[in-house]
């Protein structure tokens, strides 16, 4: 079971971030485009749990410091997206609720990766985050994260739902 | 319940600690970085990811061909790689529509101009950093003879610098990243200063260090040669003078340069694998007096005044970490 969970995340890390760079970079959206990898850390974690979140944001996070055309330093997309894999994982049961929480969980989880990549950014020194950079791609990438909600949630659900039919999350 | 809470809490814990471990290692170490390898294993993978997603992304008769040929074709490439490098060029960029050729010819022709070889390749990936960096990923990699540092152009002009290298992908920073930062002359007087990059969809800047030059829309800026110690290949043009900013009591006057190159629908590009260590001024500027042919006018550039050149202290860029 632990296997297939692996290579189920593997997979979906695999074809968000080359889709990510590739294709949604592409697309001329005005300000900054949806972070796929935070929606799908939000839905791991909303299906499965704060340690899965954590994990999952952990682990997708690394790759993502390391997968081409990344070049800041290695280990702030892992740092932030942990900590938002674990905040949307400790409301998932409250958003089961309504159909509109889980947007609110995705908001959130999109808020506080860019917030903590941009501010262990800030602390490092990087050149890159300045307020009006910021104030360009906080607003746009959570409101693009959380038109993709109602598509990924569920698949995702779905899929952690079939690898493990009864989730004890906690 | 509680129990899992808890370890859910010291896995965080741990997981926190260990983000925290790498991004320090990662700041503190400089060229001897232990994760290059990491980066670079990182490109091997996902290099073909992005390929096939960029292939994937084209329009359908674009995607039709290009999919037949990523398996097929890579075989190849290995065979002629050595023998005909213009035919390998032509099977890794697949079947090039009309638009794309004509990139490729213009780049062609600007390189050729400049007598520099070139590698051409393709953008296959944009965007890393959450939005916040401006870096591109591109097909071509170490297999192809790509190193670090090297300026990278297209038929426009100036794209930017190889940042990091994998066998088969490279990492590129673009000029308009706030970490880039090319030196470059003034044209047509010989006033040089650095061009720094301002961040996705923002005007490069310009400051002029001599207090007395003139500084005027529409000038022209090119890149400075290899002279002081600069990895640019010279005269390559960067763009025009937009907007001369008033800043009085500022030591240096600075101006937002308009890029030749528009960034957000890159494809086809050129490393520049080798060039002349010097070239005629301003031998790479259209001929015509409308510098960018494709974008809005701008006033005609007066003759070169002959005059002695100022020494070039050379682009500085450096890469730091952050």
């Amino acid at each position: 079971m632990r296997a297939s969970r692996i290579f189920a995340a593997s997979v979906l890390v695999l074809t968000l971030l080359p889709l990510q760079y590739a294709v949604i970079a592409r697309i001329p959206l005005p300000g900054v485009g949806p972070d796929l990898l935070v929606v799908a850390v939000a839905a791991v974690a909303l299906a499965r749990g704060p340690t899965a979140g954590i994990v999952f944001g952990f682990a997708a996070g690394l790759v993502a410091d390391l997968a081409p055309p990344a070049d800041h330093t290695v280990g702030r997309l892992a740092l932030a997206y942990a900590l938002a894999g674990y905040a949307a994982g400790l409301l998932a049961d409250e958003a089961d609720r309504s159909a509109f929480l889980p947007m609110a969980v995705v908001a959130l989880a999109g808020i506080m990766a860019v917030g903590l990549y941009a501010g262990v950014g800030a602390l490092l020194g990087d050149v890159r985050i300045t307020g009006p950079a910021l104030a360009q791609s906080l607003p746009s990438s959570v409101l693009y994260d959380v038109v993709l909600t109602p598509f990924v949630i569920p698949s995702i659900a779905a899929v952690c739902r079939r690898l493990e039919p009864d989730p004890s999350r906690r | 319940m509680n129990r899992s809470r808890r370890r859910s809490r010291l896995l965080l814990t741990l997981l926190l600690l260990t983000s925290f471990t790498l991004i320090t290692l990662d700041y503190r170490s400089g060229s001897g970085n232990p994760f290059g390898f990491l980066r670079s294993a990182a490109s091997s993978v996902f290099g073909p990811l992005e390929r096939a997603a960029t292939a994937i992304a084209r329009p359908v008769g674009d995607v039709v061909s290009s999919l037949g040929h990523l398996g097929r074709d890579k075989k190849r490439i290995d065979n002629l790689e050595r023998e005909n490098q213009a035919l390998q060029e032509r099977l890794r960029l697949g079947e090039l529509n009309q638009a794309r050729s004509a990139e490729l010819a213009k780049m062609d022709a600007l390189a050729g101009r400049g007598g520099f070889t070139r590698v051409a390749a393709r953008v296959i990936g944009f965007g890393g950093g959450l939005g916040f960096a401006s870096t591109a990923t591109i097909d071509v990699g170490s297999r192809d003879g790509i190193k670090a540092k090297m300026t990278v152009i297209n038929g426009d002009g100036l794209v930017g610098r190889i940042e990091t290298v994998g066998r088969t992908s490279a990492t590129l920073l673009l000029a308009n990243d706030r970490k880039f930062t090319v030196f470059s002359r003034l044209v047509p007087s010989l006033e040089q200063g650095p061009v720094t990059g301002q961040g996705p969809n923002r005007p490069l800047t310009f400051s002029l260090l001599s207090q007395t030059a003139s500084l005027k829309v529409g000038q022209n800026l090119v890149t400075v040669g290899t002279a002081g110690g600069s990895f640019f290949v010279p005269e390559v043009p960067v763009g025009v003078v937009s907007r001369v900013r008033q800043t009085p009591g500022a030591l240096t006057r600075t101006a937002d340069v308009r890029s030749f190159v528009n960034f957000s629908s890159l494809d086809i590009v050129g490393v520049i694998t080798k060039a002349p260590r010097t070239l005629p001024r301003n031998a790479l500027l259209p001929p015509s007096p409308t510098p960018s042919p494709t974008r809005t006018p701008v006033t005609p550039v007066s003759p070169l005044p002959s005059g002695s050149a100022s020494p070039s202290p050379g682009a500085t860029a450096s890469p730091r970490k952050s």
